[in-house]
């Protein structure tokens, strides 16, 4: 590796942005090159725009795509996608993968499923690479220690045509989270508890290096939950450095390197992490010990409180403006301020999307859910194909059912709702994607953002309940 | 690409942090072709009840913020989703420029390919202007984009006055003459070549 990184100690991030930097204008704009890019079924303006312009797609063989936004979730027959707006979102993905020959995990392959679900499940997400997709969740592949964004429509077709991308150069941030974390408090409530603490714009023009020992004892399922939602902190990407559970995660996968190839890529994979004595522009430290279970109130990831919390008093914002918006957003959620979290009814639960539809997630909710019986209406929507056939496997989809939960085929699904799924106007879903903005799950839809089990306890309780009282024993 | 030099035009002042991109343009109507247009969408669940009758209340149904192509709002503007209909949205309802102290980070790129300039002042002084707008409705700022300054209405202090705004030099070029930059970069195709060779010689797994 021909590295400039004996001039002074780099980051993760600094190590990655040189690799794949094409040249860097005297003026700072950075031509990089995209080691591998995803397409997903919401792609089809970048696509367009490329036809326009007559341009090839420069390096199909580095192009992977899967329908996911606007898939029935009911079946995964064609027919089942009622609109013809929406259906043609999705076959217009199958036509352009075919004219350009880029691999495709179509509807009826088991491999389909939410891009950022299946990209590591493929082993297509790897350690070291600069990776972009037309979504703004891509962030999720830095879990495995690449560097990855989601770009808008224009930039999609930009690389199609050429592989690379302009770029102003983000600065690096460091979040450590120290300690260990308590029972039944899971990645996702780390990192609502991260967004709590730095807003939601609190890592605007960083890259987020998640470090310390609860990152290092997680997960790769955890690890790629935390990263995926660091754009809800604003940042443009989020990214944990490899180490043996990455390796671990990734080997014989079908898009990881094997054999000779695989002892190249992991020498090149240990000299990721960041350098001691690397310089970081913002560093956070959070103590996991003190992580609650964590629920969201408000219409921003930043509006999250413990479940033994109460909603809080606008009245009591340190300033006019976060007032005015507390009081928005408790209006829309028709929330009273001082009401106990565990207090708040719920009309239904969601759970699922590139957040929250491992196995992992899934097993979290079944343990929750098993033996007990759902209040409200309930769903649950695995990430993947694979996903959903490894917990078929296991039993989980019977402990769902027997609950009274849905088991539904892989999608987005009720995250964005372009499918189809919806929150009907003033109800109120726990959910456990990542986003609860106004209007995100349906026109006035309120979602309450919260992890799997939290969300299996809600479907139990048919109100916001706290996990750790349900894994004590008590029902 | 749009060309951007300078625009004098209304502004409109929207007072509410995290401005998300579902707000700007709900998931509902991506669907749809670019070529269809989407400036009737704009802010469609703020500006419209859910019988489809205009708010009055909403700040750009307001008589006073007709023909406003210019938009100062507030901290993380844009944040959420990548969808760059939330920019068409905004450029086919006639903004050329918005105004605020931070942005979401891919809103703000796929502002540029747009023609729609994001100017960042400071957070103290976007509520500034904010106030100087809802004091001076209709008032019409300037943005030079050579000059990388706001100006407010000519003999109107007020809380308005002249601000110098940043603005990445490569993106500015662009968006003065105009060039669309896969074009750009497709005049750089033999240093792209020669990086990808090198690339792929030092990650043959890839």
């Amino acid at each position: 590796m021909t590295m400039a990184q004996a001039a002074s100690p780099a980051t993760l991030f600094d190590k990655i942005w040189a690799r794949h930097t094409i040249q860097e204008r005297p003026d700072g704009a950075t031509l990089l090159h995209v080691a591998r890019h995803l397409v997903h079924d919401g792609s089809r303006a970048g696509f367009r725009a490329l036809q326009e312009k007559g341009l090839p797609v420069r390096h199909p063989e580095r192009t992977f795509g899967t329908p996911d936004h606007y898939v029935s979730t009911k079946s995964h027959d064609l027919a089942a996608i009622a609109e013809p707006n929406r259906r043609e979102m999705v076959t217009a993905l199958t036509a352009n993968a075919k004219q350009h020959g880029i691999t495709l995990f179509d509807l009826g392959d088991v491999r389909q499923g939410i891009v950022h679900v299946i990209g590591p499940e493929q082993g297509i997400t790897q350690p070291g690479l600069l990776m972009v997709c037309g979504d703004s969740h891509t962030a999720t592949h830095g879990a495995l220690g690449a560097l990855a964004f989601g770009i808008g429509a224009s930039e999609v077709s930009h690389v199609l045509a050429t592989q690379t991308l302009w770029q102003s150069r983000p600065r690096a941030m460091r979040v450590a989270v120290e300690g260990t974390l308590g029972a039944g408090v899971t990645p996702k409530d780390v990192i609502l508890a991260i967004i709590a603490r730095i807003g939601a714009a609190g890592g605007t023009g960083h890259v987020i290096e998640y470090a310390g020992p609860v990152f290092r004892a997680m997960s790769m399922e955890g690890r790629l939950t935390v990263c995926n939602m660091s754009i809800e902190a604003g940042a443009r990407a989020g990214m944990v450095a490899p180490d043996e559970t990455t390796f671990a995660y990734l080997r014989g996968r079908p898009y990881a390197p094997q054999g000779a190839m695989w002892d190249r890529a992991m020498a090149y994979w240990r000299s990721l992490p960041s350098d001691p004595g690397a310089t970081f522009a913002r560093e956070v430290v959070l103590d996991g010990a003190a992580i609650e279970p964590m629920v969201t109130w408000g219409t921003s990831p930043e509006d999250a409180a413990p479940v033994s919390g109460a909603v809080p008093d606008p009245a009591r914002a340190p300033t006019a403006e976060r007032r005015d918006a507390m009081a928005r957003a408790l209006a829309y959620m028709g929330l009273q301020p001082g009401t106990a979290i565990e207090a708040i009814p719920v009309d239904r639960v969601f759970i699922g999307s590139c957040t929250n539809a491992r196995i992992e997630d899934l097993r979290s909710a079944a343990a929750v859910a098993r033996g007990r019986t759902a209040r409200i209406p309930a769903m649950v929507v695995a990430g993947s194909g694979l996903v959903k056939a490894q917990a078929e496997a296991e039993g989980l989809h019977k402990v769902f059912l027997e609950a009274g939960f849905e088991w539904r085929e892989p999608g987005c699904s009720m995250c964005v709702g372009m499918n189809g799924d919806l929150v009907a106007p003033g109800e109120r879903c726990a959910s456990t994607s990542n986003r609860n903005f106004v209007g995100r799950q349906g026109r006035g839809a309120r979602t309450h953002l919260v992890s799997p089990a939290m969300a299996a306890a809600a479907a139990i309780g048919g109100r916001m309940t706290d996990v750790r009282k349900l894994m004590a024993g008590g029902a | 690409m749009r060309k951007f030099e300078r625009v004098e035009a209304v502004a409109a002042p929207l007072d509410a942090p995290n401005v998300d991109t579902d707000q700007i343009i709900p998931a509902r109507f991506l669907w749809r072709a670019r070529a269809d247009g989407y400036g009737a969408l704009l802010f469609n669940d703020l500006r419209t009840d859910a019988d489809g009758a205009a708010r009055p209340d909403f700040v750009l149904n307001r008589p006073a913020c007709q023909g406003a192509s210019v938009l100062v709002a507030d901290r993380n503007f844009g944040c959420g989703s990548s969808r760059e209909h939330a920019v068409w949205a905004l450029a086919d309802a006639g903004f050329r420029v918005v105004i605020a102290p931070s942005f979401g980070d891919i809103f703000f790129n796929n502002s540029f390919k747009n023609g729609l300039l994001p100017v960042v002042l400071p957070e103290a002084r976007c509520a500034e202007l904010r106030a100087a707008l809802a004091r001076n409705p209709g008032a019409k700022l300037v943005v030079d984009l050579e000059a990388q300054t706001v100006t407010g209405p000519l003999g109107v202090n007020d809380g308005f006055g002249t601000d110098h705004f940043e603005v990445d030099a490569f993106r500015r070029q662009l968006l003065l003459s105009g060039m669309d930059d896969i074009t750009f970069t497709l005049s750089q195709q033999d240093r792209i070549a020669a990086f990808e060779a090198g690339f792929k010689a030092d990650m043959p797994w890839i």
